[in-house]
């Protein structure tokens, strides 16, 4: 085992680490921000108001991230017309590429979890909320949404834990994120075993300080639910 | 969908994909028995073992286990064989890599299945067993067994559904999976879009074959069960 070569790397694979922190971070945010919508349209009575929602879950789940990551960033360059769009600046970019491809897919899975908790918010709580005469909207802002984010919190953290090991494969597409800076400086010095491991500690790092996170953060929503 | 003469090298790809999940699934399967086992009754060291296993294993990205696996394992194999007095140089197929890491990785995600199910056991069972002069092994296979596969089905369910997903990154190491092939194509044909959205049909068949599949069996082992449903 080559010590040296592990201590030395250490600060280029804190810098790829950065990246790949925010690569969950901007994704993570804009998948939670399209999947409340997915989700509150997935419990709709109405068949038409589901379907999409449902395909785009469907797809995303069913299809390997890697699949979707090439898809995206190899995909996307077929066709002329985005080639001369607005879009393409962002789509011929590795960093946006993995973030799009990141943020669809980490949507369907926080849909589902929404989802469940969305039908697990107790019906009395509704029922509660209309007989005081609130609207429709206002029943979702202040009594579903905010139940359904506490229940949801649990499923929700295993989910970005995913997230941070799926955010590996930006390293496919020559990103220089915590996998791909190893891969980079292994392909250099030829040690795969101390990079590799060197790699995984700080993944499980990562996984701990999210964890973390989310155990602050559920003592803070459920603070009224502490013994006084 | 015009795929221009490539269906067959996909099919092929599609083949080789098949092959690695099941085999894959079937290694962790046995590491997850073993590692359950190990978790539950055995002795101190060798549950803080499973326990570091299951715990480091899962922070993992799938993506590092299996480059670790395909670097640093050929790495150490070659070392031991050296030591053994071997002078030639063992190298590990792409498959071989791609069913250790696999299996490795999600043996991890078993052995937290199988340690649930085994909990569900009630020891009475395992007793009436040993009244019977049952040795440990045939308890094992003829009591506990049946009964944990059972109440394991829908997680493992859950977990081989992921795991025929991630056999898509062994492509990274140069596996002939359906995803390399894939990747072939587009090289040729200069049409990405088509043909990653064609390989993704093709995942989304296999998952959709597999769930058909645990749900057949779901039915199947739980045939003359009482249910709450009636």
């Amino acid at each position: 085992m080559n010590w040296q070569v592990m201590i030395e790397s250490l600060p280029a694979l804190a810098e790829g680490a950065l990246l790949t922190l925010e690569l969950v971070a901007v994704s993570g945010v804009l998948g939670l921000v399209l999947a409340v919508p997915m989700a509150m349209a997935r419990v709709s009575p109405r068949g038409w108001v589901k379907a999409l929602p449902m395909a785009h879950i469907y797809f995303f789940r069913g299809t390997p991230l890697l699949v979707q990551i090439y898809l995206v960033y190899y995909g996307s360059g077929q066709f002329e017309a985005i080639r001369t769009s607005f879009l393409w600046p962002y789509l011929s970019e590795a960093y946006w590429c993995a973030i799009i491809a990141f943020t669809l897919n980490t949507s369907a899975y926080t849909a589902e979890i929404l989802r469940g908790a969305l039908q697990s918010v107790p019906r009395g709580e509704v029922e509660a909320a209309e007989a005081v005469g609130m609207t429709p909207a206002l029943i979702w802002r202040r009594i579903r949404l905010p139940r359904a984010f506490r229940i949801a919190l649990p499923a929700y953290s295993n989910e970005v834990i995913l997230m941070l090991k799926g955010s590996a494969l930006a390293s496919t597409i020559t990103l220089m994120d915590l996998t791909g800076v190893a891969r980079t400086i292994i392909a250099r010095t030829y040690t795969p075993m101390e990079l590799f491991l060197a790699a995984g500690l700080l993944y499980v790092l990562l996984t701990f300080m999210i964890l973390g996170g989310f155990r602050l953060l559920e003592k803070r929503l459920n603070r009224h639910l502490q013994p006084r | 969908m015009d795929l221009q003469g490539f269906g067959a090298q996909l099919a092929a790809g599609t083949w080789v994909t098949v092959q690695l999940a099941i085999v894959s699934m079937a290694c962790a399967v046995i590491l997850g028995l073993l590692g359950a086992s190990a978790k539950t009754a055995g002795p101190a060291p060798v549950r803080a073992l499973g326990t570091l296993y299951t715990g480091t294993v899962r922070g993992l990205p799938e993506l590092l286990v299996i480059l670790l696996v395909y670097f640093g394992a050929a790495n150490a194999i070659n070392a031991v064989a050296s030591m053994l007095g071997y002078t030639g140089y063992i190298a590990l197929s792409p498959f071989m890599a791609g069913v250790i890491a696999l299996a490795f990785n999600y043996g991890a995600y078993m052995t937290e299945v199988f340690r649930g199910a085994l909990a569900t056991i009630p020891a009475g069972h395992r007793e009436a067993g040993l009244a019977l002069g049952m040795g440990r092994a045939r308890i094992f296979r003829r009591i506990v067994l049946p009964q944990v596969w059972r109440v394991a089905l829908p997680a493992s369910g859950n977990i081989f559904l992921s795991l025929i997903k991630d056999t898509a990154l062994v492509s990274v190491i140069g596996l002939e999976d359906l995803m390399r092939e894939t990747s072939v194509a587009v090289g040729y044909s200069k049409e990405p879009f088509t043909f990653y959205v064609a390989a993704a049909f093709i995942y989304l068949g296999l998952t959709a074959l597999t769930t058909l599949a645990i749900h057949w069996l779901e039915r199947r082992t739980t045939h003359g069960m009482r249910t709450l449903a009636g």
